[in-house]
């Protein structure tokens, strides 16, 4: 089952990569053949249309983690072009819309809370003492759907260390970067922004969580949440707060945005689980982004596949009242 | 009587020329998910799909209600001749999304389905919806107008009990941005608004 799984996602990635391609060297003949002005129209647009392959600064010195799955990752395009970012639209496709112009360099980090290093730090000053790992990594959205990505990032663990948290702090939370200028999402009141995620200090300290700051082996794309955001790949997608602008240390559980919108769908743990549905859908299966028309759906796992390394964060735990 | 003819000759065009254009989303669509047009269908062809073929379905729905009112506010009646075209459309697109949900996204899983169905309020709805829409598309022939007398336009006042189905059914489906379904709410309430009149 699994093994076919694979075979499906390779084949559909390789169509997708070779059209890519063909489409390029098309552009490319055509703008030799034809002068600038003349195809400054049609063909300009379907350059820019087909100029999605990966984009952006390549990273130095990223190690690859073992902690990666094997599973062939998604297409550049599918994980760049399909995004849920409230913070600039609803629409799937928005953030990749309107994301291009949000410029997230300079980026500091506001620490705060239950430690004892508190302050604004820079994004430099954050990322660069840290070795970069590549860490392919399963993603569930909390709508059904799943894909593979190969993220770029720090242990999150080494980030929280630096600050040196307190005995007294419990959680750790994160803020989203609240900009309505630069940010157009934010102008519509859909959640109470700024966006807020947070972590049990065991889920923060746990060798899987990740601050992503680049894909593909290059610089995080803005519509994935650039310069830095969380990963969790055992909990929904929603978890993984984007563009990080503040970190805290709490003895009280925060609430996250997601959690105060629809407390009854949606609630702090969020841990993928097939057995727990959500109020309006069934969370037994999920559909494979990239796999077509035909594909079907597959099976979700518990913890998305990692409870090996997970489930013993949550002994004792009711998951079924903690969804 | 030369008047009759150049009129049914315009019906006679017209009526092709608008069946042609209530099948070019669905052509639109196809093109797409056979990766004719530049960027197929996205990511999640059959969430694509399945939002395309429901919106269409709801389009038509108001458009079809929409013919009475028009008609009394513009005084023009030629208008109701096309409203039966209008009102199959709506089912045809009904029809297509739903099977793209059984077929496509389900994979005719009839135990998810039928889980689905019970469980899934917003797809009760739907469910209802698209089933009160079958008796109004099998009586909507001339023969079965003419049979049904009196009856017919009791019945085909369920439509709409099925445009409030549609409308709620794509409500409840939206995660947390209601705008979309709000928008064609406040289209339907005018739509039925409009109809009421007060008993003397």
């Amino acid at each position: 089952m699994l093994i076919r799984q694979k075979d499906d996602v390779r084949s559909s990635d390789i169509t997708a990569e070779a059209v890519y391609l063909s489409r390029r060297d098309l552009i490319k003949a055509a703008g030799i053949g034809v002068t600038g002005a003349v195809i400054s129209g049609s063909i300009g647009s379907r350059a820019i249309a087909a100029e999605n392959g990966p984009v952006g600064k390549i990273m130095a010195s990223v190690t690859k983690s073992p902690l990666s799955t094997a599973e062939s990752p998604n297409t550049w395009t599918d994980i760049t072009g399909y995004n849920n970012y409230y913070e600039f639209g609803t629409g799937k496709d928005d953030p990749s819309r309107f994301a291009v112009d949000f410029a997230p360099q300079p980026w500091r980090v506001k620490v705060s809370g239950e430690c004892n290093k508190p302050g604004n730090y820079n994004y430099e000053d954050l990322v660069s003492l840290h070795a970069l790992e590549e860490r392919i990594y399963r993603l569930r959205c909390v709508e059904a759907w799943s894909m593979v990505i190969p993220w770029v990032g720090i242990p999150l663990a080494s980030l929280v260390n630096r600050f040196e948290p307190n005995s007294n702090a419990r959680y750790v939370s994160f803020k989203t970067l609240h900009a309505p200028s630069r940010m157009p999402g934010q102008r519509r009141r859909i959640l109470d922004w700024p966006y807020v995620e947070g972590l049990t200090m065991a889920e923060a300290m746990h060798p899987l969580s990740i601050i992503a700051v680049g894909l593909y082996g290059r610089e995080l794309p803005n519509q994935n949440g650039a310069p830095m955001r969380l990963v969790v790949p055992w909990k929904y997608g929603f978890k993984s707060i984007k563009a990080i602008a503040e970190i805290s240390f709490t003895r009280k559980r925060p609430r996250s945005s997601w959690e105060q919108a629809a407390p009854s769908e949606y609630g702090f743990y969020a841990n993928v689980n097939p057995q727990v549905d959500h109020p309006r859908w069934s969370q037994a299966r999920e559909r494979p982004i990239g796999a077509g028309l035909f594909a079907g759906k597959k099976p979700t796992l518990m913890f998305n596949g990692y409870a090996e390394q997970v489930a013993s964060l949550y002994t004792g735990l009711d998951l079924r009242k903690n969804y | 009587m030369q008047i009759d003819t150049s009129l049914s000759n315009f019906y006679r065009l017209t009526k092709p020329l608008i069946l042609l254009l209530g099948l070019l989303p669905l052509l639109i669509l196809m093109l797409g998910a056979f990766n004719i047009t530049d960027h197929g269908l996205g990511a999640n062809p059959i969430e694509k799909l399945l939002h395309e073929l429901g919106r269409w379905a709801l389009k038509f729905l108001l458009l079809t209600l929409a013919i009475t009112p028009l008609r009394r506010w513009t005084g023009w009646n030629w208008l109701i001749r096309y409203r039966r075209m209008l009102g199959l459309f709506a089912f045809f697109y009904a029809v297509i999304h739903f099977l793209t949900y059984a077929v496509l996204d389900q994979g005719l899983d009839i135990a998810a389905i039928a889980e689905d169905i019970v469980k899934r309020p917003y797809i009760t709805l739907g469910m209802t919806g698209l089933s009160l829409l079958i008796p109004l598309a099998l009586t909507s022939t001339r023969g079965m107008v003419r049979r049904l007398g009196r009856n017919w336009r009791k019945l085909h006042r369920l439509v709409y009990v099925v445009a409030i189905a549609g409308v709620w059914h794509f409500y409840w489906q939206v995660k947390l941005d209601t705008l979309e379904p709000l928008f064609y709410g406040l289209i339907l309430a005018v739509l039925l608004l409009s109809r009421w009149r007060p008993r003397r």
